[in-house]
């Protein structure tokens, strides 16, 4: 398949993130949003290190080249799991003090 | 022998810093005694310099003094200043003079200004010693850098005792005003010192004597009425003079010292010492004979009308000034520094003398309310009434030589400056004798309270006046002219320093008919003054001219009105539009502008999140768009400029 072809669906998946990030204001689907533009980020590394590792397996058969772009993608899951996990837990502790998860509700600092 | 000079001006110090730091600690006659002792130690060793310098000059007649180096003042590569004394024949007769006058004077103070508590008391022992180690650093000093140290720290000194009762304002105005005054006259001292730095790159007197040759016409005539200019400032002539009357705002024995012993004459000392220099520059010596004449005339005629007792003294310092800068106008050095020195005895005992009349009644100085204190203070009236005589110039007395020896150059120089000498000769004597008449003659019209307390002062205040009788009596001795069968011993002393004098010829039948003119009128106007006012004193206000005179010609108002008042505009206006519109503007409006801009910038941070993301994003985008056109930016930015 043509790098092209996931090239332009990661941008949508990214495209899609942002916007959601940005017009909605549950911090659930802001959060879940997030996450889309990290998977975005992932898919596209993943395509790359393939394409890379495949030109250059071409003239050598053992080479390792385009793994580094793979083990990218495994430190943004773990980075990914760990935010989650705190994120999560502020949005908990958000919703026990103002029984809400609107972020623009948590707008107290201002003043 | 001769490196006993450095301690001439030493124990005047050393009396200064003891007085100075212990004033409160020590007791009123330690403090007296320190203060006359320093200066009576100054006196020997003065006496002890003037007689090797006699003897050497006997020895080696017309050799110049060596002067004595104390250390390098100032070195750097090849200019080189040394902080030099020269003791020689002009500068040993100044010291005499300074020394002498200045001790019969501390003598005095310990007595008229007992009444101080003895902090004061401490304090003006102090500025006195300084004010005397000052004025001998100027006379010692053998460059005009070291001149100058003593120059100014006399201009100090007479602002610190001018304003030594600083309580009152009206004195510390009159402090201020003689300072201002002398700093005027300093700058001209100072670009003349530059000025010859410039041109012959030493300011030590043998060498810029020696070099004259290299000085153009123009430098010379600059720098001689640049000094000029300093001189005027530092002895009271027009137009920088009106200092010297206020001066009078300090206690009495001050003016003594100012206007006898040191502080005024340091301008004649100055231009006798420079006398080569003027001697070539024919045009400053006009200008020199001109302004003393002008300014002979014009504080006489003042001192007809005033009514304060030092007042009167005061504008006859002016005007006997006038008379010294006049005969250094003509060329007659020797003459003006012997007037210096007639004067310094006849006027420490005239100011001293009112001293004691003041003391006698109680701080009063108005001579409308004194009036027959013949009676009560009788060995007070008997030296002023020497005083009178002297400063008249009438003969034997010491004034008459000196007065006439200027009077006689200035004949031979235009008999019109003798006829306007002579006429201000004779307003001398009339001033003089109509604060004789009106002070001593007639009835006591004080208070009677002050009539009850009328007493001769104690002896530490009449043995100085005794002194100074007997020298303002005899003192024209040293120089009695040859036309009157003398040999002018003054004139052969000074004549290793005063190189340059104008001899001048007259017939001795001349001499003898300008003596008997000026005679004749001292007498008359005495006379006259005396007869007019022993019995009926001028009691009422003046009018008329009477009242401008009073008035000091409105010169004051003069200043005020065409000096001072316009600064003092000028000056608001820098404050008022200049500072405050403009500076604090600029200032301000930096703030101003700060302040606004960060308010609305502020405006910004809403605490939206999404708007916050929003600008993220957008910027990127923007950035990306950058990045991908950058070629099409570049070249339009290109077209622009």
């Amino acid at each position: 398949m043509p790098i092209q072809y996931y090239i332009a669906l990661a941008s949508c998946l990214f495209c899609i993130g942002i916007v959601g990030v940005l017009v909605r204001r549950n911090a659930i689907i802001i959060f879940m949003c997030i996450e889309l533009m990290l998977n975005a980020v992932n898919l596209l590394l993943v395509a790359f290190s393939k394409m890379y590792h495949g030109g250059a397996a071409l003239s050598n058969a053992t080479t390792t080249a385009g793994v580094d772009g793979q083990l990218f993608v495994f430190f943004i899951m773990v980075v990914a799991a760990a935010e989650v996990s705190v994120g999560l837990a502020v949005i908990v502790m958000m919703y026990r003090n103002v029984h809400s998860v609107d972020v623009n509700f948590l707008n107290r600092l201002k003043n | 022998m001769s490196n006993l000079v450095f301690l001439v001006p030493l124990f005047p110090l050393l009396g200064f810093l003891i007085n100075g730091l212990f004033r409160k600690s020590l007791s009123k006659p330690m403090i007296g005694v320190i203060g006359c002792g320093a200066l009576l130690a100054s006196f020997v060793v003065s006496a002890i310099l003037f007689g090797n310098v006699a003897a050497a000059n006997r020895l080696h007649p017309g050799q110049p003094i060596p002067a004595t180096v104390l250390f390098d003042f100032i070195n750097v590569s090849s200019f080189k200043i040394q902080f030099a004394f020269l003791a020689d024949q002009l500068s040993c007769l100044f010291l005499l003079i300074i020394t002498g006058i200045g001790f019969l004077i501390h003598l005095y103070s310990t007595s008229y200004m007992h009444e101080e508590p003895t902090e004061h008391y401490g304090r003006y022992f102090a500025y006195l010693n300084l004010f005397v180690f000052s004025m001998l650093l100027l006379v010692l000093g053998a460059n005009y850098l070291v001149m100058f140290i003593g120059w100014e720290g006399v201009g100090l000194c007479s602002y610190l005792l001018i304003g030594f009762w600083f309580k009152n304002d009206n004195y510390n105005y009159a402090a201020k005003k003689a300072f201002v005054m002398n700093r005027i006259g300093d700058l001209g001292f100072l670009l003349a010192m530059f000025w010859l730095l410039a041109k012959l790159g030493t300011v030590d007197y043998n060498q810029v004597f020696a070099k004259t040759a290299l000085l153009s016409k123009t430098d010379i005539t600059a720098i001689t009425l640049l000094f000029f200019v300093g001189a005027a400032g530092k002895s009271a002539q027009i137009p920088l003079y009106t200092w010297l009357p206020d001066a009078m705002a300090g206690p009495t024995p001050v003016s003594a010292l100012i206007h006898a012993a040191t502080m005024v004459t340091a301008g004649i000392y100055m231009i006798a010492r420079s006398n080569v220099l003027y001697s070539l520059a024919e045009c400053t010596q006009h200008v020199i004979a001109i302004i003393g004449l002008a300014t002979a005339l014009f504080a006489a005629t003042i001192a007809i009308k005033q009514n304060d007792i030092k007042k009167v003294l005061a504008y006859s310092t002016v005007s006997q000034l006038g008379y010294m800068f006049l005969g250094l106008g003509v060329g007659a050095y020797t003459g003006a520094v012997f007037h210096v020195m007639t004067h310094a005895f006849f006027k420490a005992l005239l100011f001293l003398g009112a001293g004691s009349v003041i003391h006698a009644m109680h701080h009063e100085q108005d001579i409308r309310n004194m009036g027959g204190l013949k009676k009560y203070l009788p060995k007070t009236h008997l030296t002023f009434l020497l005083g009178c005589l002297a400063i008249a110039g009438i003969p034997p007395f010491s004034g008459f030589f000196s007065k006439d020896e200027i009077l006689a150059a200035a004949y031979a120089h235009s008999p019109i400056y003798w006829g306007i000498g002579v006429a201000t000769a004779a307003l001398t004597a009339f001033y003089m004798f109509r604060l004789y008449a009106t002070t001593f003659l007639g009835n006591f019209r004080g208070t009677h309270d002050q009539q009850h307390h009328l007493h001769e002062s104690p002896a530490a205040m009449t043995i100085p006046l005794m002194v100074l009788a007997l020298l303002s009596v005899s003192g024209g001795f040293a120089g009695v002219p040859e036309v009157l069968g003398g040999d002018h011993q003054l004139h052969g002393w000074l004549s290793g320093v005063i190189t340059s004098e104008k001899t001048h010829h007259l017939e001795h039948s001349t001499e003898y008919l300008l003596m008997g003119v000026s005679v004749a009128l001292a007498v008359l106007a005495s006379v006259f003054a005396i007869s007019r006012y022993s019995k009926k004193p001028e009691l009422q206000e003046a009018t008329g001219l009477g009242k401008v005179l009073q008035n000091k010609w409105y010169i004051d108002e003069l200043y005020d009105a065409v000096i001072v008042k316009p600064l003092l505009k000028l000056a608001d206006v820098l404050k008022n539009v200049v500072e405050k519109s403009g500076i604090d503007g600029i200032v301000n409006g930096v703030g101003k502008f700060v302040h606004y801009s960060s308010r609305q910038l502020r405006l910004l941070q809403s605490g939206l999140v999404g708007s916050y993301i929003l600008v993220i994003v957008l910027s990127i985008v923007v950035l990306f768009l950058v990045f991908w056109n950058q070629s099409i930016i570049l070249q339009f930015v290109q077209k622009i400029f």
